[in-house]
């Protein structure tokens, strides 16, 4: 009887070894004669046990990680394709704390499936959503993403259903879909992980979106960083043309939706929607002035929606479960379930899934096990580089859009990267101005320059020269970049800086040689 | 002064053209593909590109010189880049960045004499959960060290 093994195909994992593991496992079982298909799945999520190889057997799937190619043999001598005892065994995955816990909709098929087979993903509940959705009028669709609470998860948290019906209510020959796939924030690795873990969620989500809307052609806008993530969603998207759920008859409706990834080339401003848009047309990433929205006048000019990877691969949930049952999950104004990604100087980096209202204590150390280093964390930033850093005495802080608003911080994309008492925040708030001067479209000046000059102060800061000349310096320049910048490259890159030296101000101060 | 463009070149980029002019907004999709066959943008493909597509030479100028993955030079024939970014930060990676360049002898945007590597920053790789990251070419590695760093140098010397 032929044994199923799976070992991910998902980036961290091949960054760790999975594929010597993967051709190492095929070779050894080809020596003992046994029959093993080995599947390349996606990343269960639990990065410190990576490469994670899992064995289908009776008692369901067992963990075995982290599986380097030289553990190999061992494990067949422990039987380990029939769930043997080892060393690196963790017993079954799903029953393990970390997974157990979470509440997984949008990553409920990550790891899980084999990512480019459209047969395991309608065995598992896919396209489910598009069928549903295609008993209903477009007006419905677009109502139930509405009542579903979604808000865009690339960072803005604008409620998804208002932009799906200002696209709708557009008269226009030609609508398209884009998604923002350029997750260029440090810390962040959700879309990355979806897009190679389970794209075909992606794809069924855009196909309802610009079904939905009228749009018949829908672009992936992926970051070149993104080598792995880019094959996945070509050989997803090819087997959807094939099954006939992508193309001129989507599942036999007679309506058609073409769907494309289109590469970007370093640049992080181009994760702002209107430089995406310029870079999709073939152009310089540059911000564009709004009005108008692009939801009235986007991509060649034509209504269009953006959204974020987890804002449409959300959708199918919706369409397939209900929007009532997507709204149960979260508090407030925060609804449905949130992927956090921990990060950095952690000792269990990885994705949690949970309704919003999770503490950050508890993500840190129940889910993360506090650092990796061992030594205690000092800070975390939560949202990307243009996210603010939180100091340990407020961990306690719910992530939500609206708690973590409330203590001058922001969500972003849900990402935390943590570090330990060995940080230097003056360094940090150095960081973010410099990567704002190597990133900045050149726009407008508060951006451009302001990035720039916002270095040199810091660096006369770290020197000690002037100091407290150099911080209100550095605070009047923060203020112009916050109020001035044409987006939120110039106008939140304030936010690390000002709460960097809010929070940490010995960090600033104790270098001074004023005396 | 500015290097004509070689024959060879001259072709590859008339294909690519060919390949993608009904696509709309190509000129990003053409740049990668230019830079896929020749390794860079020759700056005397330019104005080849800009009159094939219809864009002044200032309009394709701006594009190439916009993105920062489109190289001006040829680089070496493996591309070694080193996540810069914060979560790589809190895990070290601005020693392993040091560490980097004085193993391989050169600073960032700089290719060793031998021709071998060129070495480049990079902000985000995606890999957050194992940092620090370097990405060789399109092989990506976690939880690299300076040890670790100094196995895969080995690797990728054998291998070229």
């Amino acid at each position: 009887m032929s044994i199923d093994i799976y070992v991910p195909r998902d980036s961290g994992a091949l960054s760790l070894g999975a594929e010597a593991t993967a051709q190492a496992i095929a070779k050894e079982a080809q020596a003992r004669s046994l029959e093993v298909r080995v599947i390349r799945n996606g990343s269960r999520g639990m990065y410190w046990l990576e490469p994670l190889v899992e064995v289908v057997t009776p008692m369901g799937r067992v963990a075995y990680g982290p599986v380097q190619a030289s553990d190999v043999p061992g494990l067949f001598d422990a039987a380990f394709h029939t769930g043997g005892k080892h060393a690196l065994a963790h017993g079954v995955t799903d029953e393990l704390p970390f997974l157990k816990t979470q509440q997984r909709l949008t990553f409920e098929r990550v790891g899980v499936t084999d990512p480019v087979s459209v047969a395991d993903y309608v065995a598992h509940g896919g396209y489910q959503g598009l069928k549903q959705s295609l008993k209903m009028t477009q007006a419905e669709v677009v109502q139930a993403i509405t009542d579903s609470g979604l808000r865009g998860r690339g960072g803005a948290a604008f409620p998804t259903g208002i932009k799906w019906k200002t696209v709708l209510d557009q008269k226009a020959a030609q609508k398209y879909v884009t998604c923002n796939a350029d997750e260029g924030d440090s810390g962040t690795f959700a879309d990355r992980m979806l897009m190679e873990g389970d794209p075909l969620m992606l794809v069924e989500g855009m196909t309802i979106a610009g079904l939905a809307v009228g749009a018949t052609q829908g672009y992936i806008y992926l970051r070149c960083e993104y080598p792995h993530a880019f094959k996945v969603l070509n050989e997803a998207i090819a087997a959807a043309y094939q099954t006939r759920y992508l193309g001129a008859d989507v599942m036999g409706s007679g309506r058609r939706f073409d769907l494309e990834v289109r590469l970007g080339a370093g640049a992080y401003i181009c994760g702002e929607e209107t430089s995406m848009l310029e870079s999709l047309e073939g152009k310089r990433g540059e911000v564009r002035v709004r009005p108008p929205l692009p939801a009235i006048k986007g991509l060649f000019g034509q209504p269009t929606i953006v959204n974020n990877v987890i804002t449409l691969a959300s959708v199918p949930v919706v369409l397939a479960r209900g929007a009532t049952f997507y709204r149960d999950f979260g508090t407030g104004k925060s609804r449905g379930t949130l992927p956090i990604q921990l990060a950095g100087n952690i000792k269990h980096g990885g994705l949690v899934e949970r309704a919003f209202g999770l503490t950050l204590k508890e993500l840190l150390y129940d889910y993360g096990g506090g650092s990796a280093t061992g030594r205690p964390l000092r800070a975390v930033q939560v949202g990307g580089p243009l996210g603010a850093y939180i100091p340990a005495s407020q961990f306690d802080v719910a992530v939500d859009y609206e708690a973590l608003s409330g203590i001058g911080a922001l969500l972003g994309h849900g990402g935390i990267v943590a570090f330990d008492d060995t940080v230097d925040m003056a360094k940090m708030a150095r960081y973010a101005l410099e990567f704002c001067a190597v990133e900045s479209c050149g726009k407008c000046t508060p951006c451009r320059i302001g990035s720039t000059r916002g270095v040199e102060v810091m660096d006369r800061i770290i020197q000690g020269v002037e100091t407290e000349r150099n911080v209100r310096l550095l605070e009047d320049l923060c203020e112009t970049m916050l109020q001035g910048s044409l987006c939120g490259l110039g106008g939140m890159t304030p936010f690390p800086v000002t709460s960097a030296l809010k929070h940490f101000s010995e960090d600033f101060r104790s270098r001074s040689r004023d005396h | 002064m500015q290097q004509p463009l070689a024959p060879a070149q001259r072709d590859a980029v008339l294909r690519v053209v060919a390949a993608n002019r009904s696509r709309p907004g190509a000129l990003i999709e053409i740049l990668h593909a230019v830079q896929a066959e020749l390794g860079f943008i020759p700056a005397a493909a330019v104005p080849v590109l800009a009159e094939e597509l219809n864009l002044s030479r200032a309009e394709v100028h701006g594009v190439v010189t916009f993105y920062h993955y489109f190289r001006h030079t040829p680089p070496g024939r493996q591309i070694v880049r080193v996540c810069q970014a914060e979560s790589c930060q809190a895990m070290g990676a601005e020693a392993l960045t040091e560490h980097v360049k004085q193993r391989l002898g050169v600073d960032f945007h700089e290719t060793t004499a031998d021709g071998q590597f060129t070495l480049e920053p990079v902000y985000c790789l995606g890999n957050c959960a194992c940092s620090p990251a370097v990405m060789k070419d399109e092989e990506i590695c976690g939880r690299v060290t300076p040890h670790r760093f100094d196995e895969l140098l080995a690797q990728w010397r054998r291998k070229s």
